[in-house]
């Protein structure tokens, strides 16, 4: 791979021992996937942010590199194992507690911007259309590349600090022309009215494109809260982290020849398969990629006058709870019971305790997670539905 | 002695016994992060110790955190000497390179018998046969 003197320099440790091992990664990658040179980026969303997944081997590297580490990107990071500040309301150990704030004070010191949310989109990490970035985390990953059109691979937690902490990333996979071409259309029939329906519209996607990149046709006009969900669930079954959304978002003009078409009973066959939930429910997790102003907004008006019989949760950024704040939204939904939670999410925080239990959620994403890594059982449904099974404790 | 050469991942000298997988290798949920033994249901590995060993394999597979579980799997003296693969990728190279764990990759694996000592010096893989 072609190094300027710049990247030569930081590679032969002239900016501290941190700006050494990053590039020492980013060559090692570049060299694996054939990169000719390394691309210039101002925005990076860093991931490997859960103590539970990292450990102390983890945490002790990430100090390390704190020393004299510094970021030269726009960086923002992924949810942690807890909310920051509610961790006790929330029944952690205070032992994990202390490391899980050790782990986001390294990451503060490097200047990463300690936002803890899978949309950093929402919360001021914006980049524009054609501009190279390196995300972690899928789903953010996806909506970068397939909504506001910047170009990321799919970056792993170390790998997007080492790009944060250099201004650079290798030029390969979707950074480049070739790999931004649509391979097969998906025209979608079914109608879309839910973040669920298009939650299953991705599952659907990733497991009939494969890797390959999908120009879906559709009438629906997503809402942000859609288009995420959809991202978030392209990714999670297997898609590519780029698709098009014919006069929409950002596209080539190249059509291809092969065709795939998604009606209603896709759609009902894939929410049918992620949902195996008893008729009593035990939880109500919503947020998942975390829920925008809107969402919490729309959420406090359906739970205006009403009481949660079962535990409920919402998801969402630290920056986005603190606007809610200021506009009586959270306290709003809280009179209900349900609850609002930052900095974390039910897909990284620790949750072996409740396997078994029935959980309740308008998240394709979610669903997996929830069954797989978690061992809990699923009904996916839209967010009426979920609002309903909260106060009424039972699904439909 | 054979040498095999391949393409540094991460530069660096170790040697030990060589433990041979066909399969793909998932550090993060493969593996017992605390011995090192790999629990993965039907692995080709699976009840064998990582620990010490030249750890031969075709490629990572599974979650990006597999990087951090190297890293874990290093730390607590748990970890193999050197990794030698057929087609590296993101996570275990990142593994090798925050670990510190030679690595080395383009490898034609079947040259290598199991249980052959095995030394890695840069690019090059020494094979010094069974029990020599």
């Amino acid at each position: 791979m072609r190094l300027t003197d710049e990247e030569r320099s930081l590679l032969d440790g002239a900016a501290g021992q941190a700006a050494k091992k990053a590039m020492q990664i980013l060559v090692a990658l570049g060299d694996i996937y054939g990169a000719e040179d390394l691309v210039p980026v101002r925005s990076v969303q860093v991931s490997g942010v859960s103590f539970h997944n990292l450990g102390e081997a983890g945490l002790e590297w990430l100090e390390s590199m704190a020393v004299d580490g510094r970021v030269r990107a726009v960086t923002t990071l992924n949810p942690a194992g807890m909310d920051l500040e509610e961790w006790r309301a929330q029944g952690i150990d205070p032992g994990f507690a202390e490391r899980q704030l050790r782990l986001v004070a390294a990451y503060t010191r490097m200047g990463i911007a300690p936002t803890c949310t899978c949309t950093p989109y929402l919360v001021g990490n914006l980049p524009g259309p054609g501009e190279h970035v390196a995300w972690a985390e899928s789903s953010a990953v996806a909506y970068a590349n397939s909504v506001l059109g910047a170009r990321t691979n799919r970056e792993g937690g170390p790998s997007a600090l080492a790009a944060a902490l250099t201004g650079r990333t290798p030029r390969y996979g979707l950074h480049l022309d070739a790999h931004r071409v649509p391979e097969v259309e998906v025209v979608i029939e079914a109608e879309l009215a839910s973040t669920a329906a298009w939650g299953a519209l991705g599952r659907v996607i990733g497991k009939r494109a494969g890797t390959r990149v999908a120009l879906l046709r559709t009438r629906a006009r997503p809402s942000v809260a859609e288009l995420k969900s959809l991202g978030a669930s392209v990714v999670t079954f297997g898609g590519s982290p780029l698709f098009f959304l014919e006069g929409l978002t950002p596209a080539p003009g190249t059509r291809p020849t092969d065709s795939i078409v998604v009606q209603a009973t896709d759609l009902e066959g894939a929410i049918a398969e992620l949902s195996d939930g008893k008729d009593e429910i035990d939880l109500v997790a919503l947020g998942c990629p975390h829920a925008s102003l809107e969402e919490l907004a729309e959420l406090a008006r359906m739970l205006d006058g009403r009481t949660v019989e079962k535990e409920t949760w919402v998801c969402t950024a630290r920056p986005t709870k603190l606007a809610a704040e200021k506009l009586g939204i959270v306290a709003a939904i809280e009179r209900s019971g349900a609850r609002v939670m930052a900095d974390t999410c039910f897909a990284v925080t620790p949750l072996e305790s409740r396997r078994g239990a029935t959980i309740a959620t308008d998240s394709a994403k979610g669903a997996y997670y929830a069954s797989g890594h978690n061992k809990l059982r699923v009904h996916l449904g839209t967010v009426q539905d979920c609002v309903n099974a909260a106060v009424t404790g039972r699904w439909r | 002695m054979t040498t095999l050469t391949g393409r540094i991942i991460h530069a660096g000298e170790a040697s030990g016994v060589a433990l041979v997988s066909t399969a793909p290798i998932s550090f993060f949920g493969g593996l017992d992060l605390e011995t090192g033994v790999v629990v993965e249901k039907g692995h080709p590995l699976e009840g064998e110790c990582v620990t010490g060993r030249v750890l031969v394999f075709p490629r990572g597979t599974g979650s990006t955190v597999g990087s951090f579980a190297l890293l874990r799997l290093t730390r607590t003296q748990r970890g193999p000497a050197a990794l030698v693969m057929e087609s590296c990728d993101t996570t275990v190279a990142v593994g090798a390179i925050i670990s510190e764990i030679p690595c080395v990759d383009r490898i034609h694996l079947p040259a290598i018998t199991p249980g052959a000592r095995i030394t890695v010096r840069g690019a090059e893989v020494h094979l010094e046969g069974i029990g020599s």
